[in-house]
């Protein structure tokens, strides 16, 4: 028997076919974002509800008018002044007594809100406002009470209050989840996101 | 001749192209491992605003998706120039929701009902008409948890 070594199967063409797969997933791969501002809706209400009586200084006014123009309190405003706005109306505490804000830094203004558990931001737009900007104030509302959360919990826990959030998803957190959580919940009392959407002007 | 055939030595050596489908089998395996295959087919423009105070959905399976901008050039003259909705693969009209909504929990296992969570993923271009009318349908559905899908940016990049 003779015995025929077995040819070598020539593998030159091998980049080839790689390279051919390699451009075919660049191609098709669309890195999808799943990522945005979570927001929860308020439940459906019946007609008949009463609307809570509210002091007029603790309502902060954003409108957003047909022309993208923001209006804040009345009077017109830009976008990358808004987050500071924001801040130093839910910062101000200007409350006296039981409605005292012990915690703030703000320039207790007694014409500004009592207590940023009683702060109140609420939102207008118009049908024909652009969603971009719509999301575009949300974001700079998110981040002003992101900012003030962010400094008690620094003041009190010692690290940010996003840092908490991420340690609480993080299955190799080391520290009690209980105790955590709890603290989460004390820095959500003392700045409740109490933003409210109005109904959209026709 | 074959006096400068002889002075071979001096020649730079071939460089071996041996290891280069291994390379390329590396970066295969890496772009087919990260590709997401979309679930929706697209029929709408869609260029999502972009934000900073983001949070990530991380349970891709609890997300139902609403999408919503004006029709991509190829199907302008069937479906028009306004913004449209697309449910799935087809454009919808804002009555569709609520049995959209349904339609996701009941295809979900009870347990995880409470946890499903709207991505809404918008036109930077549509009209505020338009969502608010989404919203109002979700809120009349229960459907509470939302999520405006964004980009990663400075928002004030939205005004440009």
């Amino acid at each position: 028997m003779a015995r025929r070594a077995a040819p070598e199967v020539n593998a030159g063409s091998m980049a080839d076919i790689a390279f051919l797969l390699l451009i075919f997933f660049l191609v098709t791969t669309t890195i999808e974002t799943d990522s945005g501002i979570s927001r929860k809706l308020p439940p459906p209400q019946e007609d008949n509800v009463e609307p809570p009586i509210l002091k007029e200084k603790n309502i902060f006014v954003v409108e957003l008018n047909k022309n993208n123009d923001l209006l804040v309190e009345e009077a017109p405003m830009e976008l990358k002044d808004l987050r500071e706005a924001a801040i130093a109306f839910l910062d101000n505490g200007g409350g006296k007594g039981a409605d005292g804000c012990t915690f703030c830094q703000g320039a207790k203004n007694p014409s500004s809100s009592d207590n940023p558990t009683k702060a109140v931001i609420s939102l207008r737009n118009n049908r024909e406002t652009n969603y971009a900007t719509y999301i575009a104030v949300q974001n700079e509302l998110v981040a002003a009470y992101t900012t003030l959360r962010n400094r008690e919990a620094q003041r009190l826990f010692g690290k940010s209050f996003v840092q908490m959030e991420k340690d609480v998803k993080d299955v190799n957190y080391t520290g009690s989840k209980e105790t955590l959580k709890e603290d989460i919940k004390k820095i959500q009392f003392m700045f409740p996101e109490k933003l409210s959407e109005a109904e959209p002007k026709k | 001749m074959s006096k400068f055939k002889k002075k071979s030595g001096g020649e730079l050596p071939a460089i071996s192209t041996a290891s280069l489908p291994d390379i390329v089998f590396m970066l295969l395996f890496f772009f087919m491992v990260a590709t997401v295959m979309r679930q929706n087919t697209l029929m709408i423009e869609n260029r999502l605003p972009v934000a900073d105070q983001i949070e990530k959905l991380d349970k891709k399976d609890l997300v139902m998706y609403i999408y919503a901008g004006k029709p991509s050039s190829r199907y302008a003259a069937s479906a028009g120039t306004q913004a449209r909705i697309q449910l799935n693969d087809k454009f919808a009209e804002v009555a569709d929701i609520k049995a959209f909504i349904l339609a996701e929990r009941a295809s979900k296992r009870e347990e995880l009902v409470p946890f499903l969570t709207t991505a809404l993923k918008v036109d930077g271009e549509t009209n505020m008409g338009l969502v608010g009318d989404i919203k109002s349908e979700l809120r009349d559905v229960q459907a509470l948890k939302i999520n405006y899908t964004t980009r990663t940016g400075e928002a004030t990049d939205n005004l440009r």
